[in-house]
């Protein structure tokens, strides 16, 4: 079983420290292309930016599998300045205000410091301190004199990466983690299969980068390696919580079903089967809303066999996600051992 | 036809979960077609005729369900809908698992229906007292159990959306003794999860005409002011729904061979709603499209009811457009 050591620990800092907001994934193409250049037959930049790496196997009937784990992560961008060093922005992706105000921000490939402001306590009437506070209400304010920073920048969070013990603390660790799980991957590809990995572009816009790669790559059958939310907290009440999405220290969480994709049931068993005879823990993410890349690997071409995995992580798409380092080794060896054990068999109806 | 009705509604095959359907189908049709194929995504596609236009015909094989979403610590199994299942429709339903298990939905003390599911407060109750003995877990997909029921003129049955457009394709198959195109009988898969067998079997068929066979809700009902649809009054051609215009061409095609063999029709128009026509028309560089519709009462209920007549209009109407050379 592959393990997570220091150097994957600090592959994962490098990358969830990187900034690439979707649309920019330049950093995290340099550092995924520096980390595989030598192991891949192809490496590959298409025209949306998707970086696409090829490893074949060796021997017959080898089944050609797409990975897909997306670089992009969720931001801002600056759509109005206002005054010196004042702008109105939007959020890139999924993002509630609410989690928003007070934060340490990192503003255009500069990275200048700034933060997110609105208003403070003293002037804020005590029937408004319970409402939300509205996008419109909120400003980046990265301090004068930075002519450098300009409308159509993007910003994300400044959050750097914590170990903590058995826990990671870091933000992008959506899809961080899976982009780190492609790499190990690549490094150790089983020669039973053609590994097709695709580290994807806007996927928290709307999964567009996996499009136009699938069609591409035109797989077999493919996997999304993300991360999704766990909200396993007990409840205030003592009841059972029934809606947790995920758990934390449940190791990878597979899909069923999700806003996007159903996953193919074969894929689902494969992947769970695998589990059970190599005595990974797993579980099943609580069918329900959201997506990955698979909802739009499935629907490319005449139809991709399809499924997903992902790394489950608490606090998603906020200024820092938190995740075991358990959870993510589990998740890269269910998916090697998965992999190790790929035959057209599992595509047999 | 409604022995063939019967057997093809009294199947269980949810969203994604195909497989049973997909058998009795080829069952029926295997003696019929030139050539059967099943695509990645598990679309049935049985060809008949080659060389002239390619018509693809698609009737979506899938229907309505649930999927269980968490085993609580009494046995009770939580659930997410599968395609558009109305809430009020499920107290005290019937469900029965892919897996064979069988189950009933409890909601009983709880008012307002309508908030139940997205507050996941309904439950299967499959008889289990822990997430130990339960006989499910979390992903395991259930379909509607409600018996096929012939009422002479009319037919009732869960799943008649689209078993129905199923039944008339297999029916029209087997009709269709020779024909100028080359006809491909499209059974697509997951359909109530936002059209996606139409959208990869689409691309691989690539058609030059592309015709949804589907059911349309009928409105013809107490409660209801404006009437516009009607059980009885022959099929549907569709001008528009939220997802797609039927190609006049097209349209114009249908009118003239319904007339031509005094057959009854609707124009339909619709505000709402989406076939696999939606998916067809914008593969590769487009296709025209229509969609050809059974009206149908109580559409995604457990109980939809379709006119006989209606349906052997259907297979009829469907036949007569195949036997001829079309021009766009």
């Amino acid at each position: 079983m592959l393990k997570i050591r220091k150097t994957q620990l600090n592959l994962l800092e490098k990358l969830t420290n990187a900034v690439a907001v979707s649309g920019d994934e330049g950093e995290i193409r340099k550092i995924v292309r520096a980390e595989i250049e030598g192991i891949a037959d192809e490496i590959k930049t298409d025209a949306m930016g998707n970086l696409l790496v090829t490893k074949r196997g060796k021997g017959k009937n080898r089944l050609r599998i797409m990975l897909a784990a997306h670089m992009d992560e969720i931001g801002f961008m600056l759509v109005n300045k206002e005054s010196d060093g004042i702008f109105q922005f939007e959020t890139i992706g999924g993002i509630d205000p609410r989690q928003l105000a007070g934060k340490p921000i990192l503003v255009g490939r500069e990275k200048v410091p700034g933060v997110i402001g609105s208003a403070p306590i003293h002037l804020v009437s005590a029937d408004e301190r319970g409402s939300k506070i509205p996008l419109k209400s909120l400003r980046i304010d990265v301090g004068l004199g930075k002519p450098k920073v300009k409308v159509g920048d993007r910003a994300t969070f400044a959050t750097k990466f914590l170990r903590m013990g058995d826990s990671i603390r870091a933000k992008a660790l959506d899809d961080r983690l899976g982009v780190a799980i492609l790499i190990e991957l690549l490094k150790n590809a089983p020669a039973n299969i053609d590994l097709l990995a695709a580290f994807t572009v806007q996927e928290e816009l709307g999964l567009r980068g996996a499009k136009i790669a699938a069609h591409a790559l035109a797989p077999d059958l493919a996997l999304a390696i993300d991360s999704t939310p766990a909200y396993d907290f007990p409840m205030h009440d003592g009841s059972e919580n029934i809606r947790y999405n995920t758990k934390l220290g449940a190791g990878p969480a597979i899909y069923t079903l999700d806003g996007r994709t159903l996953s193919d049931p074969r894929i689902i068993r494969w992947l769970s089967e695998t589990g059970d005879e190599k005595k990974i823990p797993y579980q099943y993410r609580q069918p329900g809303g959201g997506g990955t890349d698979a909802g739009s690997i499935h629907l490319s071409l005449a139809g991709i066999p399809t499924g997903s995995v992902s790394v489950p992580g608490r606090y998603a798409h906020t200024a820092m996600g938190l995740c075991r380092i358990k959870d993510w080794e589990h998740s890269l060896n269910l998916l090697h051992e998965a992999l190790l054990n790929l035959s057209p068999k599992v595509l047999a109806r | 036809m409604k022995p063939l009705i019967k057997k093809l509604t009294e199947t269980f095959s949810p969203s994604g979960y195909e497989n049973a359907i997909r058998e009795v189908i080829i069952e029926e049709i295997k003696d019929f077609a030139d050539e059967i194929r099943v695509d990645a995504l598990g679309n049935l596609i049985a060809r008949k005729g080659s060389g002239g236009k390619k018509i693809m015909l698609a009737a979506h094989m899938d229907e309505i369900g649930i999927m269980v979403n968490h085993v609580d610590e009494n046995g009770f199994a939580r659930f997410s809908s599968l395609g558009g299942v109305f809430p009020q429709t499920l107290v005290g339903s019937r469900v029965k698992f892919v897996n064979g298990t069988s189950g009933v939905i409890g909601a009983h003390f709880l008012k307002r229906p309508v908030r139940l599911v997205m507050n996941n407060k309904m439950y299967v109750d499959t008889g289990a007292t822990s997430p130990k003995n339960s006989p499910i877990q979390v992903g395991d997909v259930a379909g509607f159990e409600r018996p096929f029921l012939d009422l002479g003129k009319r037919l009732v049955a869960k799943s008649m959306d689209d078993r129905i457009g199923v039944a008339v394709l297999i029916e029209t198959l087997r009709e269709l003794k020779s024909t100028p195109h080359e006809v491909y009988f499209v059974f697509t898969v997951q359909e109530e999860v936002g059209v996606r067998g139409a959208t990869t079997s689409a691309y691989g068929v690539n058609p030059d005409i592309g015709i949804a066979l589907d059911v349309t809700g009928a409105d013809d009902v107490p409660e209801i002011d404006t009437k516009t649809i009607f059980l009885g009054k022959g099929p549907t051609f569709k001008f528009k729904d939220a997802g797609s215009l039927g190609d006049p061409r097209v349209i114009e095609l249908f009118i003239k061979t319904a007339r031509k063999n005094k057959i009854p029709y609707q124009r339909e128009v619709a505000t709402m709603g989406g076939t696999d026509a939606r998916a067809i028309q914008l593969t590769h560089a487009g296709v025209p499209v229509m969609t050809l519709s059974v009206p149908c009462r109580y559409v995604h209920s457990p109980s939809e009811m379709v006119d006989y007549g209606d349906v052997q209009n259907t297979v009829k109407l469907l036949t007569k457009f195949l036997e001829k050379k079309v021009e766009l």
